[in-house]
This record gives structure tokens, C-alpha cells and sequence, in this order.
């Protein structure tokens, strides 16, 4: 496999207490640009990251606005505006036969925005290509390994200062991992 | 090898950095509740087990039973091929009863759902663990379950050709849809509960398709896990929005799950026949569903279980837990056939009385009473800690609570509509073959849906069951994981 420059320095963990000590060493240390990929959600890693808050529930009250109000002007503009269809004499409109309509768009709209703002939006996926999908450790984040990424594109990033962080925080495995030029299919061991 | 030498140098770190999280099963971290997974498994034990069942050729047990599946679907969908080409004065209802199988049977799919979405929603909201387990199969077949409630819904119509006439849409008839009418709010409850049942399930099968994705070796299964699986790497830049997504996802289905089967209820409650016009029917049609939504997760995931030997995953404290539910939830639904009789009596109206007694005496009865022995007295056993525990008990009581929440369905719709206020339009119901086959045939398509599903999906969120596993957690989360989630959740209020 041919190599290119080098892209990134990893460094793999199995245990959550460990991998949440480098989070924090690493924020610590003041790099930026670096990932921590997992098999499932470590609680409170975000937080030893240095990650903010995600902006997720103001897109949700947004959407949720928006189904509600959407379904306030569908209901009184439609039968009490344009297509008065008199029942029994019942008003028009009124708010209570309204209920059930604003919720449900409430929800639904509320759902359809976080899908697409969580996927699309702040997660930028679908995503079919990452430079490191070549490397076997952080291609078994899926499976049990905790795969501590530094970039090179953070501007504190030297391949020895990396390593030596890595090092230090106790990190297996610690790796130099260049950009792949040949596309050979990871080897998936187990 | 170069892995495996990986894997042994980080558990090494992982003892180097101090294994204090009862990882290693140190003596002193003794679990005092019993265990979620058995078989002392690792993180890598459970992709394996789980990804075993979408990794191995598919046995020609498998074939057949999806065969004969699919034979059963079919023969459902001719009935409603024949249905639709002829129009439904082919099935059994006559002017008096003008709602018989087909409403009952769409109740009943839409009841069989809500046990998905309380598994799935309500039971995390309140820190239930032991539902990553059962999560998945549950919500999957809610989906299955509202597709097959929208077959006898929008067959029911007579001309469903014209179906999107529910939906409100500018249309050159200048006409509007009847917000008023109960049967439009159920447009957009059984749709709305569709969609969001369809993306909570997708959001949590990202990562576990990422993670058959990894291990595929065929072709086809590579890019069709690929492609769905969005690129998931795992990234915990990405974990952050999508656990919080899933917990706003959690907060909306656990009032939305308690709104469909309201909303369906006033389908009866809104109207002014006696039987139906009852208050109680909200809370009354909501326990029933969660009663036989769980009796069909048991049903199928008793099966599962045996065939795909999932034992250390779905436990008999799993078994417990959900016979508990059936447990109280039937209670709830017998505690409401006892008050519904109450206050028919109570309330000194002569027809609602006169609609309770010929439930319990009349043509009938036959139904009454094995919707009150299925559904009050079977659940009664689970008192029993032996019986709970008891898996080939609980299959069979799984299916009587099923066979008796059909019944219940059943005899609310035909005991109110068969004697109306005149007794000159009295009329007997009895289904035909047309309706007896398309009941019939949407099992087989439930079967079809849920065979594919759990041969070729993660049918355990594989994911999520690492992330309950002891020790998967840091340390220092242990004592206040709930408070976490509470800070979190009160954190992110305040962003509002």
C-alpha cells in the first residue's frame, strides 16, 4: 500500500475510565482537531473533550414551532375561512377538536427536524469515505475499541509531540497513520 | 493477528490505567442486581453474537418458514385484491354492523405497536436497561404493525383507490378534510406514529449496521450496509447530537405513543353510542395496547431466542420484566371492564345499561367472556415468580392475552353497533372467508417482514446493550448515571 503524507497519530484504548483521563489530558494539552471514536456512547467523554453543548434542541423547538403553528393555520384557514361546513351547528373552529392535529404535527415535525439536522447537519453524514478507513483499530470502533484520533490539521500537531501525548496518556497501539493513495480493502481481522 | 496483538496490548493498557470499574471482575464489584448479559461476555463477544446471525447462510429452516409466510400473505393479498375489485359488500358487515373485522383487526395491529415504542421510548426515559435487549425487535415490529393496521384501515374506506381524499390537500372540488371528525385525527396519529416509529428505529440501527457493515464480506451486503449505515464511524463528535436526538426522540414518542391509542378510542368515545361513549376509554385503550404489545414481543422473541440462541441476551430477567408489565397492565384493563360495567349501571341511562348486560348475556357473549378469561383471569398466573420465569408458560399465556385483546376489540365494535336504539334493526354479524383470509394473511406478512428483519438486521442493538454492559461506563458514572441524565436534560432546557 502505497503512503502519502502523514494525516493523523492514534492511539487505541479498551476501557472507559481510561479513554475519558485522555480526553482530558488531550483538551488539556490544547489540541483542537483530534476524535475519539467508539463503540457506543461513553458517558460524559463529550464533556472530557471539551465539546459544547450540541445545538440539536433548538433546531427541535424550531421544528416543533413550526408543526404547531403549521397546524393551527391548516385547521382554522380550511374549515373556518375557505370551506365553512356546517355540522350540527358546531362552530367553525375552536381550539379543543383542534388538539389532536397539533400535537401529532407538532411531533411530527419536531421528529423529521432532528433526524435530518442530527444526521445531515451536524453530523454531515451520509459520509461514505473517511481517510482513516484503511487503519484495522479505528475500523474496529464498531466492534470493542476506543480509537483516540490526533489530526494533523491541528496547528499544535507534530508526528513527535502526538506520539509522545499518546504516550503519556497511556494509549496501545500508538500509530503514525498516512493518507492512503492505493485503495487496497481494510483487512478486518475478527 | 496484527489485531489481535492490538486488542491484547490495549486491555493491557486498560489494567495499566487502573481497571477500577469492575471491568476485570474484581471480587469487591459483585453485581448485587442480576446481570442484563450472561456468559461473562466482552464488548467484542456481543458483535460477534450479534453480527453471527446477518454473517451466516441463511438455513433452509429459514427458507421455509419464510415460504410459508409468505403462502399465508398471499392468500391475504388475493382476499384483498378481491375485496378491492368487487367492493366490500364481500365481507360480513350489513347496515346495522357497519364496523366489524375490519376496524377490529386495525385496532388490534395498531395495539400490537405500542409495546415497540414503549420499550423503546418510555422505558428509556425511565432508565430501564434491560430494554436494550428487546428494543429493536420491539420497535421493528411496531412498524410491522402499523403497516398491517393501514391495510384493513384504508381497505375499510370501500374505494381506497381514493385514500388521499384523508389527506388536506388543495384540490379542484374546493373541499377540505372534517377536522371535527375523530377518524381525521386518526390520519394524522396513525402516520405521524409511523414515521417517527420509522426514524427512531433507523437513528438506532445506524451504528449497528455500521457495524455488520465493517464485517460484511459478500458484495451486496457490503454496499447495502454502507449505504444505510450513513458512514457511521463511531466518532464521539457524532455520539454527542445522536444521543441527545435520541432522547428528544424518546420525549416525543412516549406522549405520542400514549396519544395514538387515545386518539384511536375516540374513534368510539366521540360518538354517542352506548358503549362506546365512555370516558374511560383514553387510559382504557392505552393499558390494552401496551398489554398485547407485550404479549407479541413475548410471543416472537421467545421464538427468536430458541432459534437464534440469544439466551445471554434475552434472560429470564427480561422474561420477568415484561410478564410484570402484562401483569399490571392487564390489571388495568380488567380494573376497566369492572368500571365500565359500574357506571353503565351507575349512570342510570336504560341503553348503556342494557348495551353491558348483552355484552355479558347476549349474542355475544361468547366473546365477552373469552375477552374476560384471556384477558383478567390468565394474567392472574404472573403473581407467580415460577410462572414468570416459566418460558414455555409464558409463550402460551403470551398468545392467550393476544387471542383475548382481539376479542376485546371484537366485542366493543360488534356488541354496541348489532343492537342499536331501534330494535327493528337489530342484526347479527358474522365475518366471511374474505375477511377471515385477509386477517389471516396479515400475520403471514408480519411473519415475512419480521423474518427478513432478524435474519439480515442487527435484531439486538448491539450497541447500545455494550454500552449497559458492567464496566463499559466510566467509573465515576456509576453512582450518579441518573442524575447525569437529569443535568443534561435540565442543561440543555435552559439552551432553549
Amino acid at each position: 500500500m502505497a503512503q502519502g503524507n502523514v494525516i493523523a497519530v492514534m492511539g487505541d484504548y479498551k476501557n472507559a475510565d481510561a479513554v475519558t483521563a485522555a480526553a482530558k489530558g488531550i483538551h488539556a494539552a490544547g489540541y483542537t482537531k483530534f476524535d475519539i471514536y467508539t463503540p457506543y456512547p461513553v458517558h460524559g467523554l463529550e464533556k472530557a473533550m471539551g465539546m459544547p453543548k450540541t445545538s440539536l434542541p433548538k433546531f427541535a423547538l424550531a421544528g416543533g414551532l413550526f408543526g404547531l403553528s403549521s397546524a393551527f393555520a391548516l385547521q382554522y384557514w380550511s374549515g373556518a375561512i375557505e370551506y365553512k361546513l356546517n355540522i350540527g351547528g358546531k362552530p367553525l373552529f375552536t381550539p379543543h377538536f383542534g388538539v389532536p392535529v397539533f400535537f401529532e404535527l407538532m411531533v411530527l415535525c419536531t421528529g423529521l427536524t432532528v433526524f435530518f439536522t442530527m444526521f445531515f447537519i451536524l453530523n454531515k453524514l451520509p459520509n461514505w469515505h473517511s481517510k482513516y478507513q484503511y487503519d484495522a483499530g479505528f475500523i474496529a470502533a464498531q466492534d470493542d475499541n476506543m480509537c483516540v484520533v490526533l489530526e494533523a490539521e491541528d496547528p499544535r500537531f507534530t508526528v513527535e509531540s502526538a506520539q509522545a501525548l499518546l504516550t503519556k496518556l497511556g494509549a496501545a497501539n500508538v500509530r503514525v497513520v498516512h493518507e492512503t493513495v492505493e485503495h487496497d480493502e481494510p483487512e478486518y481481522v475478527n | 493477528m496484527e489485531a489481535q496483538a492490538q486488542v491484547a496490548s490495549a486491555a493491557a493498557t486498560g489494567l495499566k490505567n487502573g481497571a477500577m470499574n469492575g471491568y476485570h471482575d474484581s471480587p469487591s464489584a459483585k453485581p448485587v442486581r442480576e446481570p442484563l448479559v450472561l456468559g461473562n461476555k466482552t464488548v467484542h463477544d456481543v458483535t460477534v453474537d450479534i453480527s453471527r446471525i446477518a454473517e451466516d447462510k441463511a438455513t433452509p429452516k429459514f427458507w421455509l418458514a419464510l415460504f410459508a409466510s409468505a403462502v399465508v400473505a398471499g392468500a391475504g393479498i388475493l382476499a384483498l385484491v378481491y375485496t378491492i375489485a368487487v367492493g366490500i359488500g364481500v365481507w360480513g358487515l350489513n347496515n346495522t354492523v357497519g364496523w366489524g373485522w375490519d376496524i377490529t383487526n386495525f385496532v388490534f395491529w395498531v395495539g400490537i405497536g405500542h409495546a415497540g415504542t414503549l420499550i423503546s421510548a418510555v422505558l428509556f426515559l425511565f432508565r430501564q436497561k434491560w430494554r436494550t435487549a428487546i428494543n429493536r425487535a420491539a420497535e421493528a415490529m411496531t412498524i410491522f404493525a402499523v403497516i398491517n393496521a393501514a391495510v384493513f384501515v384504508l381497505t375499510h374506506t370501500g374505494r381506497p383507490w381514493l385514500d388521499y381524499w384523508l389527506l388536506p390537500y388543495p384540490n379542484q372540488m374546493q373541499m377540505w378534510v372534517n377536522f371535527r371528525s375523530p377518524l381525521e385525527w386518526d390520519v394524522f396519529a396513525v402516520s405521524t406514529y409511523f414515521t417517527i416509529s420509522l426514524l427512531f428505529w433507523f437513528t438506532g440501527l445506524v451504528p449497528d449496521l455500521a457495524m455488520l457493515r465493517n464485517r460484511a464480506k459478500g458484495k451486496i451486503a457490503k454496499t447495502a450496509y454502507t449505504i444505510f449505515s450513513l458512514g457511521w464511524t463511531g466518532s464521539t463528535r457524532n455520539w454527542h447530537h445522536y444521543e441527545f436526538a435520541y432522547m428528544i426522540f424518546a420525549g416525543l414518542s412516549t406522549p405520542l405513543v400514549l396519544s395514538v391509542h387515545s386518539i384511536v378510542s375516540f374513534d368510539f368515545a366521540v360518538s354517542i353510542l352506548p358503549g362506546w361513549h365512555t370516558t374511560i376509554f383514553p387510559p382504557y385503550f392505552v393499558a390494552g395496547a401496551i398489554f398485547s404489545g407485550f404479549a407479541m414481543v413475548l410471543t416472537l422473541m421467545l421464538v427468536a431466542r430458541e432459534i437464534l440462541d440469544l439466551h445471554d441476551y434475552i434472560t429470564l430477567k427480561h422474561i420477568d420484566n415484561m410478564n410484570k408489565i402484562i401483569l399490571a397492565t392487564g390489571m388495568i384493563v380488567g380494573y376497566a371492564y369492572a368500571m365500565e360495567f359500574f357506571i353503565a349501571w351507575y349512570s342510570g341511562n336504560p341503553y348503556e345499561r342494557f348495551v353491558f348486560i348483552n355484552r355479558a348475556t347476549g349474542d355475544y357473549a361468547w366473546s365477552y367472556w373469552m375477552m374476560m378469561s384471556c384477558n383478567v383471569f390468565s394474567p392472574q398466573f404472573f403473581w407467580s415468580a415460577k410462572l414468570r420465569r416459566n418460558v414455555m408458560f409464558t409463550f402460551f399465556l403470551s398468545i392467550v392475552v393476544n387471542i383475548g385483546m382481539w376479542f376485546e376489540r371484537f366485542t366493543i365494535i360488534s356488541t354496541s353497533l348489532h343492537h342499536a336504539y331501534l330494535p327493528s334493526t337489530w342484526h347479527y354479524y358474522t365475518p366471511t372467508w374474505v375477511e377471515i383470509t385477509i386477517f389471516i394473511g396479515t400475520f403471514g406478512l408480519f411473519m415475512v417482514f419480521f423474518l427478513l428483519f432478524a435474519k439480515y438486521l442487527p435484531i439486538i442493538a448491539a450497541s447500545e446493550v455494550k454500552g449497559i454492559m458492567p464496566g463499559s461506563q466510566p467509573s465515576h458514572h456509576h453512582h450518579d448515571d441518573d442524575d447525569h441524565a437529569h443535568a443534561d436534560a435540565n442543561g440543555h432546557a435552559k439552551a432553549h
